[in-house]
């Protein structure tokens, strides 16, 4: 059990994650999310309260500390003048590796994260993508116990968020423990085995995926018929399926929320045997404002982080 | 690509020994690297040094000295310090855009003496004075300028300024740690510096000076600096100047480097 207990730089906040698994912590811009990474990362000191990362106190036993964790912060923390395969020697080397180690280390990431061609480039020239993997391969050189990930896709195309995606399950299936802080609940959903929803620096609820999806109202099915005089036919089979009728958010097209995955497919049938054509038609998440409006009763704020 | 993380298993033997002075050196290394793939970054320790020889030489040599060659000869000692003493500068703020980057918090979040960054950064800036001086002598060497002791005390000259200038560079270490942005490093650093340089017998002899700032040139510890560094090359009184430089570099380094330390540590 590694316990992260409270700070109140933040207004007290109690997350815990146990080992080998991967924390989600959701919340919008300014909720505390980055705060709450950079005292569990001994960068900052909670005015009150504590935290421990492996048993270890951040600040008492700082030092031992930094010997398990890995950081990931929200901007790629790697030097831009120098090449990927000497930000990760570097890395090594502050790490006591010895230098022929460092070197063997450093190709041994690069390859993994498909970077090896790039390695002898500075990683200025990096595209955002390969910046975001250089930085999570720096973050990974003393195979760290604990990874904390700050927004790891924040600014990612869906492809590249997809690769973040498929690192963060490997290293879990290596029993790393991962703190992940996101905007998207989706992301949440797709890594966390909990998550912690926070908002101006409190835990405003906490649990599994399918507890918080449950509470906030599970899926939303969207679908825009490319026919857009059969918007009202459309709107009935929606509302059919999911047994409550269906809204139109935005011209053309309609909305509803269901409770389960057999929803969609039912809904492709129902549309196919009516011969309705569908120019979009999703299954989607709440997005994190619709979930804050659930929990909280408003909207997100737009603050600084 | 492929995603098949390495677990465990390979555990590197790790060196145990010296560590704050291996971090250093690595860092020290990083900084080196930078800065000799940014040659831009060198133009005030190469070129800018080379224009002010000129400024001074062709429009006060004749006034101040006489004419232009014995100018030549008080003045490149002098200005060599100068020079060097500012080149320090940079340290502070190139650290202070260094920290506002995500990369120091990485270096923040390793099993690595706090002072290390810190320390890195002062060593790999010793290329900068190196760099200085070596301009420098090559502008006097075509000017005109000769060396009236001998090779090895000229070294010794240019060693002098250089261990002053780098515990000098402690106090813009402090400044770049403390300041908010890169400017305001900047311009802190070029108030200490205008009075530590320009207040000396740098450009004209002390005593067709003011009292008052006769006053100030005789406790400038840089004046000593730049008295000994003639001496070592032009011949005449060493011992005083240089023991007062030495005993001002320890001073400076024995109270700003803890300061910058302690400074680092509690930024957040």
């Amino acid at each position: 059990m590694k316990r992260y207990g409270k700070t109140t730089a933040l207004a007290g906040i109690d997350l815990a994650a146990r080992q080998g698994t991967v924390l989600g912590v959701l919340g919008p811009n300014g909720a505390g999310k980055t705060t709450a990474v950079r005292i569990l990362a001994t960068l900052l000191r909670a005015d009150e309260g504590r935290a421990t990362v492996g048993g270890l106190d951040v600040v008492r036993q700082a030092a031992k500390v930094r010997r398990i964790i890995g950081l990931t912060g929200q901007y790629a923390s790697v030097d831009e003048d120098l090449t990927g395969m000497e930000n990760l020697v570097l890395i090594g080397r502050l790490l006591d590796f010895r230098r022929a180690e460092a070197k063997a280390r450093g190709a041994q990431l690069l390859a993994e994260f498909g970077l090896t061609e790039a390695g002898d480039r500075k990683a200025k020239t990096y595209s955002g993508g390969m910046r975001r993997r250089l930085d999570l391969a720096a973050s990974l050189v003393g195979r760290p116990d604990v990874i904390y990930l700050d927004e790891p896709t924040t600014g990612l195309d869906p492809a590249k968020r997809e690769d973040v995606w498929k690192i963060v399950r490997s290293l879990v299936a290596d029993g790393v423990t991962v703190l992940l802080t996101t905007q998207y609940l989706e992301e949440a959903d797709a890594l966390a085995d909990e998550i912690s929803v926070i908002d101006h620096g409190k835990v405003i609820a906490h649990g599994t995926p399918a507890e918080l999806k449950r509470v906030v109202g599970g899926q939303t099915i969207l679908a825009r018929p490319s026919d857009p005089a059969r918007l009202a036919e459309t709107a009935a089979v929606l509302s059919a399926v999911a047994g409550r009728p269906a809204e139109s958010p935005a011209r053309g097209v309609v909305t509803v929320p269901v409770a389960g995955d057999a929803a969609f497919t039912e809904v492709v049938r129902r549309l196919a045997v009516e011969g309705i054509g569908v120019a979009e038609l999703s299954l989607r998440l709440p997005s994190l404002d619709e979930v804050f409006f659930t929990l909280t009763g408003h909207h997100t704020e737009e603050e600084a982080a | 690509m492929t995603l098949t993380l390495t677990p465990t298993a390979v555990a590197a033997t790790r060196e145990r020994r010296f560590g704050l002075v291996r971090h250093s050196l690595a860092l020290a290394r990083r900084s080196l690297v930078k800065t000799l793939r940014t040659p831009e970054q060198l133009l005030d320790v190469t070129l800018q040094p080379i224009i002010f020889v000129l400024i001074y030489v062709f429009l006060l040599g004749g006034a101040v000295a006489g004419n232009t060659h014995d100018y030549l000869q008080f003045l490149l000692p002098a200005i060599m310090v100068q020079t060097v003493l500012f080149g320090g500068m940079a340290t502070g703020v190139n650290l202070n855009t260094d920290i506002s980057k995500g990369v120091f918090d990485r270096f923040r979040s390793l099993p690595i003496g706090r002072s290390a960054p810190l320390i890195g950064s002062v060593l790999g800036d010793l290329i900068r004075y190196v760099v200085a001086i070596a301009s420098l002598s090559v502008i006097g060497a075509i000017m005109g300028f000769r060396i009236q002791t001998s090779l090895p005390s000229a070294i010794l000259a240019g060693l002098l300024t250089i261990v002053f200038a780098f515990c000098l560079s402690w106090v813009f270490v402090l400044v770049g740690v403390v300041m908010r942005g890169a400017g305001g490093v900047q311009g802190t650093a070029f108030l200490l510096l205008f009075p530590l340089t320009f207040g000396t017998s740098m450009i004209t002899p002390k005593e067709t000076l003011p009292g008052w700032l006769q006053a100030w040139v005789e406790v400038n510890p840089v004046s000593h600096l730049m008295e000994a560094a003639r001496g070592l090359m032009l011949g005449g009184p060493v011992a005083s100047h240089a023991v007062w430089a030495l005993v001002w570099s320890a001073g400076m380094l024995a109270v700003f480097a803890p300061l910058a330390v302690r400074a680092y540590r509690r930024r957040a």
